[in-house]
């Protein structure tokens, strides 16, 4: 059964992914648009960059991020002359980490969105006089809305997932940063299979009823993508 | 005339290493990778038997034993996993033996920054002391039961991050996120000193022994080149590679 640390376990992990997926929502959207729309040479390599958290190993990310949040790093020299300390072993340190590693699975489906919608809609607002925001807002939005709800559901997804960034990052403190990826490397490594049965099989339920909603509430994916 | 015979005497090299020459699959604790190594290629030259070593944790080598991993020898990190596989019939029952007794060291990338008595860790001025999950590692449980004699283990509690093996630790310190951490001497053990930072050994008097047993698995009954590997780790120049690294032995 669960015991007490699973389900604080389970809470941590549920307030990070939720707060990631929020954060990626404001910071992934400016983003997605920005690559869906410009013509600048910067597109290829900034469309990189935001992708790369996808190909790279957990590790390599986290170990990165362990480096440059560090004393030594440029991240925790900015975080120490701003008076905010150190990120590492926190839980605003392990909230830019999700964001970072979650950020192509926002940024991929809203460009993909972004993109479908096409000048047509946009010309057609403009001539009837809507600003850039008021159009952005009236028009883009709603029609963006499979995007948005499939960047959202997979990005708390992924970030529910996550679990070589934080094991180099978090120190594994009970209600900081031991989220349940790591509750379950615990249980398996004490060999407390009974234990990890229970958080690993909840695990694998909610992993396929998020894909299965995203399939649900997105039929048209598959159109839209070809 | 030369090359013929040196030829032959190759031929010949090959001939009676393929008849006598055995493998040995060998799962190694991380903290033993450095010297199991240097040990093995001596062994190899020695004796013409090949270990092939995989390194990892221990826990992870008990659950891949469990469901069939093709390991004859399991050095582990502590002497609970290979009694464990005793009882539970996994082994060849008389070969398991202390190969190494791991010795615990509070190490600081810092140089000054631990004295030679850890009376730092009753100062307190330091953010994060990075420990081993005491649960899953010999050197983390240590770590708390020298804390806990010292009296000092609530005063830090909040202080203590973990890392996930003894490894991963050392990088929390090493990495400076982390002022100090409980490692293995092993690990900051350069040349027969403490490599870099600063170090406070501790006596062996303020938590049990961490004592790392070798075992021959079931699987590896009836090689010659496992009970080989198993006698050589008893030898002097074995043990002597041992404790250039900072372990004892028996």
């Amino acid at each position: 059964m669960l015991a007490i640390e699973d389900f604080s376990a389970i809470r941590l992990t549920l307030e990070l992914a939720g707060l990631t997926t929020g954060l990626l929502l404001i910071i992934g959207t400016p983003i997605a648009w920005w690559l869906a729309r410009t013509r600048s040479w910067l597109k290829a390599p900034i469309g990189a960059v935001v992708t790369l958290p996808l190909v790279l190993p957990p590790t390599v990310l986290g170990f990165y991020l362990l480096v440059a949040m560090g004393p030594n790093g440029f991240l925790g020299h900015l975080t120490q002359s701003l008076g905010l300390g150190l990120l590492p072993f926190t839980f605003p340190g392990l909230v830019l980490a999700s964001v970072i590693y979650s950020m192509p699975f926002v940024v991929q489906p809203l460009q993909n969105a972004f993109e479908a919608i096409g000048n047509r809609p946009l010309e057609v607002a403009a001539t009837l006089r809507a600003s850039p925001l008021d159009t952005f807002f009236s028009v883009v939005v709603p029609l963006a809305r499979p995007g948005f709800i499939t960047a959202s559901i997979l990005s708390f997804a992924h970030t529910v997932g996550e679990f070589g960034v934080v094991l180099m990052i978090g120190g594994n403190i009970a209600d900081k940063t031991r989220v349940v990826s790591v509750q379950i490397y615990n249980h398996v490594e004490a060999l407390e299979y009974g234990e990890a049965h229970w958080l690993a099989g909840g695990m694998l339920v909610f992993s396929f009823l998020v894909l299965l909603a995203v399939n649900v509430f997105n039929p048209n994916q598959k159109r839209s993508a070809s | 005339m030369k090359l013929s015979h040196t030829l032959a005497a190759l031929l010949f090299t090959v001939a009676s290493s393929l008849a006598s020459a055995d493998e040995v699959q060998v799962a190694v604790a991380a903290n033993f990778t450095a010297p199991m190594q240097k040990i093995a290629a001596d062994f190899e030259k020695d004796t013409g038997h090949k270990a092939v070593l995989a390194f990892g944790a221990t826990g992870k080598f008990y659950a891949q034993i469990k469901n069939g991993a093709p390991f004859q020898i399991l050095l582990a990190a502590d002497d609970e996993t290979p009694a464990k596989l005793d009882k539970e019939g996994m082994t060849v029952l008389g070969s398991r033996f202390t190969y190494a007794i791991g010795t615990l060291v509070l190490w600081s990338a810092k140089p000054d920054f631990v004295d030679a008595k850890g009376a730092v860790l009753e100062k307190g001025n330091f953010e994060h002391l990075a420990i081993a999950n005491p649960k899953l590692a010999p050197y983390g449980a240590s770590a708390m039961e020298t804390m806990t004699r010292m009296g000092v283990a609530d005063k830090l509690a909040p202080k203590i991050v973990q890392g996930e093996n003894i490894a991963q630790t050392y990088q929390f310190a090493a990495s400076g996120n982390a002022e100090m951490a409980f490692v293995a001497l092993s690990q900051v053990m350069k040349d027969g000193k403490i490599g870099s930072g600063s170090a406070w050994i501790v006596p062996a008097k303020m938590h049990a022994p961490i004592r790392q047993d070798a075992v021959i698995l079931a699987t590896g009954k009836d090689s010659a080149a496992a009970a080989a590997l198993m006698k050589y780790l008893k030898n002097p120049k074995a043990l002597a590679v041992i404790k250039s690294y900072g372990y004892e032995v028996e």
